[in-house]
């Protein structure tokens, strides 16, 4: 079977293509890129102004299976990532059980052949059950092929357990993903920290709680000489750290989620539950301090961060909802609203932020469009104007608080493997 | 103008000046009715109020629970203990199931922030903030405007004074709003920390200093500390905090004005946030809160019930 894309504006950040041309799938793999080609056999996809892009990575979201197939599952997800022209997700550890050991790891993966769309890769957990006390059986989950380690969720509150990760995980050479939050400073907290929370009699989650913990992370890092990737940042001052200990010469990476630069604080008012996320919206030095520091190449990549829960779940007080945001359907669009649109990103650096460098942190092949690579790819009308809608998700959950938002940008058609896997209507 | 067109009172934020003028206004008109032997009017006859306190309170219910009977409403009082809540069902279940019982208002106490935000939009009944979490409690601070205008004639250009734990104060936050909306100068006394991130922005001055937030002042509010505050670190004993922050007759007479009001909304920890000489001595007018809240809700109750009505009859 071969598919024929024609006249795609076709980006690639790794080899800095922008260019009108066609591309050739046969099989599974790109077989040729160039201007005018012909193939009688081919089934042709006119993508006459479209953005033809790798399949977008992301190295963050919660499928919730096992254990929470109510909220979403491996499939669902994969339909939802599909949908947001994402054509590799990986998978975060709190599920149930917690994906902590070999047998929870090939289940994931198992699940994942049997029914996801697109490539799914377990994150392991960094602590048994998420606990922060004792290491969880890394080089195992390694073999059984997970890409990553994360306690996602809590923050490594030990640091001399957190050193003992990032030594015992660089002799793997596997990544460690670090949710950054000091428990004792957020303790309680369901917002940010600010004029908002201290209006709505809400508790606030400062910063600081976030900002201490990178900088020991960090410090950790520099002191081992080991690799770290932290999770959705969210502060000005976090941005600040990171940018020093990348000119430091360290090997820190990190990720903000399409909410932490398309909303402040100010979007809590009302008490919409959907607003309720870790770490929480920000004020607007924060949102700048994102854009700035994905425009300065501070932040490598987007990650959703793609949270869902069930609507009985969030419609109850703010102070007992749940955090998180769904994001894999609604990424692209905010991405192209909030940094493309206004100039802070090239459609060449979206494409790093989105494929491009979270591959390369995984340690992936995959990110980047070249003959003989894997067909995974995305095309999508940059210029398409739409309002985020309930009705279009493919999602289980639909926890967000974009409804309703008008964006610019949107999914035509998502490949994976050499397959059409989405479609717009 | 003098109109009144909510159906709910949540919270005095979102209320213009000229709004929170026609309640106390209101609230005075009803203030007789409470003075007379037979003490009631047929205001509310034939409505159903529901007090729905998911958290202990004496005061306030009663006082609700008085204002509603005085106006002739039917009343219903639940208190966690005894719904559902209890059993897993979820808040707007509760409330969808007392609305289908087709009563008129639902008085909310609760300790969540904003709760009845959220609910009051797809419910039909007024719905009346009886003190939220930390976020407001708009009838304690109207009964506590109603009480300053009564005694000095006038709100505008008076200076407040507010001491206590504002951080957890939903009196405080109400009190803000609506003495800033007309026209008071308003200062906020606390340790530092017991002062919210930012509250500056809601336009109050600020002080750690006790004499600071009595010096020129013509009413303080006096607000109640608790202890498990201090449990949770926030400050060192409750005895340092009754040496820095408790008010004395010593301390009021050194530095207020010789006509200062001494409110507190109840219930007091004597001899912490206030000594005893000043809780029963002659600048305290907190009994006089508590005989004025009952006006206040009497008209709050009227207003919001006049204006669900209208809105059916549309």
């Amino acid at each position: 079977m071969k598919l024929l894309i024609k006249n795609a504006r076709v980006i690639d950040a790794k080899s800095n293509l922008d260019d009108q041309l066609d591309v050739l799938i046969e099989n599974n793999k790109i077989a040729k890129i160039a201007k005018n080609i012909k193939d009688k056999d081919a089934e042709i996809i006119d993508a006459q102004d479209k953005v033809l892009m790798p399949g977008f990575v992301d190295m963050h979201v919660h499928l919730r299976e096992p254990g929470y197939e109510y909220k979403e599952t491996i499939k669902t997800g994969s339909m939802a990532a599909a949908a947001g022209g994402f054509t590799t997700v990986c998978c975060m550890p709190n599920t149930n059980p917690v994906i902590d050991n070999q047998g929870v790891v090939e289940f994931v993966i198992s699940e994942a052949r049997k029914t996801a769309l697109i490539n799914v890769l377990p994150i392991g957990a960094i602590t048994k059950g998420l606990k922060g006390e004792e290491l969880s059986e890394i080089a195992d989950m390694q073999n059984a092929g997970i890409i990553a380690i994360s306690d996602d969720g809590n923050g490594v509150m030990n640091a001399d357990l957190m050193r003992r990760a990032l030594e015992y995980a660089s002799m793997l050479n596997i990544l460690v993903i670090a949710h950054s939050e000091n428990n004792d400073l957020s303790f309680g907290g369901v917002m940010n920290e600010g004029y908002i929370s201290t209006k709505l009699g809400l508790k606030g989650i400062p910063t600081l709680a976030e900002v201490t913990m990178i900088a020991r992370d960090i410090e950790i890092a520099r002191y081992t000489d080991t690799c770290l990737h932290i999770a959705h940042i969210s502060a000005k001052e976090s941005v600040v750290l990171v940018k020093r200990a990348k000119k430091d010469g360290l090997k820190i990476t990190c990720e903000a989620t399409p909410h932490h630069f398309s909303l402040t604080d100010e979007a809590v008012l009302g008490y919409d539950t959907n607003t309720k996320v870790n770490p929480p919206l920000r004020a607007k030095a924060d949102v700048q301090a994102i854009k700035q520091g994905l425009k300065d190449g501070t932040i490598d990549c987007i990650a959703t961060d793609h949270a869902p829960h069930a609507e009985s779940e969030k419609d109850v007080e703010y102070d007992h909802a749940p955090f998180g945001i769904i994001g894999l359907e609604t990424a692209l669009s905010l991405a192209i609203s909030e940094l493309v649109e206004p100039g802070i990103l090239t459609l060449n650096q979206l494409c790093e932020k989105m494929a491009y460098n979270p591959a390369k942190i995984l340690g992936l092949d995959k990110g980047y469009i070249a003959e003989g690579s894997n067909a995974d790819l995305v095309i999508f009308d940059p210029e398409k104007e739409s309002i985020i809608s309930l009705a279009n998700f493919k999602s289980k959950s639909k926890n967000t608080p974009f409804i309703g938002r008008k964006v610019k940008g949107a999914v035509a058609l998502t490949i994976s493997n050499g397959k059409i896997i989405y479609q717009a209507d | 103008m003098n109109e009144w067109t909510r159906k709910d009172l949540l919270g005095l934020e979102e209320l213009s000046a000229q709004e929170i003028e026609l309640i106390l206004q209101t609230a005075g008109s009803f203030k007789e009715v409470s003075t007379r032997s037979v003490k009631k009017v047929p205001t509310l006859r034939g409505k159903t109020i529901v007090l729905f306190f998911f958290e202990p309170s004496t005061r306030t219910r009663t006082s609700f629970e008085l204002a509603a009977k005085r106006l002739s409403a039917d009343t219903l009082s639940i208190a966690t203990s005894t719904s559902a809540i209890q059993k897993g069902e979820t808040l707007k279940d509760t409330f969808k199931n007392i609305e289908a019982m087709k009563v008129d208002a639902i008085i909310l106490r609760h300790s969540s922030s904003g709760v009845m935000h959220t609910l009051a939009e797809s419910m039909g009944p007024s719905i009346i903030n009886a003190g939220d979490g930390c976020h407001e409690h708009p009838t304690q601070a109207l009964l506590d405007m109603f009480t300053i205008k009564e005694k000095k004639g006038k709100i505008k250009g008076l200076n407040v004074s507010i001491i206590g734990d504002i951080t957890h104060s939903r009196v405080a936050r109400s009190n803000i709003w609506g003495l800033k909306k007309l026209g008071a100068n308003v200062t906020i006394c606390a340790p530092r920390t017991l002062l919210p991130r930012e509250i500056e922005k809601m336009g109050v001055n600020i002080t750690t200093d006790l004499s600071k937030a009595l010096k020129g002042a013509d009413v303080i509010n006096i607000l109640r500390i608790q202890k498990e505050r201090q449990k949770a670190g926030l400050f060192p004993s409750m005895r340092e905090y009754a040496i820095q922050y408790g008010v004395s007759k010593e301390k009021l007479e050194k530095y207020a004005k010789k006509d200062v009001l001494v409110m507190h909304p109840g219930p007091m920890n004597r001899g912490i946030e206030i000594m005893p000489d000043v809780a029963d001595g002659t600048y305290s007018v907190i009994l006089e809160q508590v005989t004025n809240g009952i006006a206040v809700r009497m008209a709050v109750l009227y207003l919001v019930s006049q204006a669900n009505s209208d809105e059916q009859e549309q």
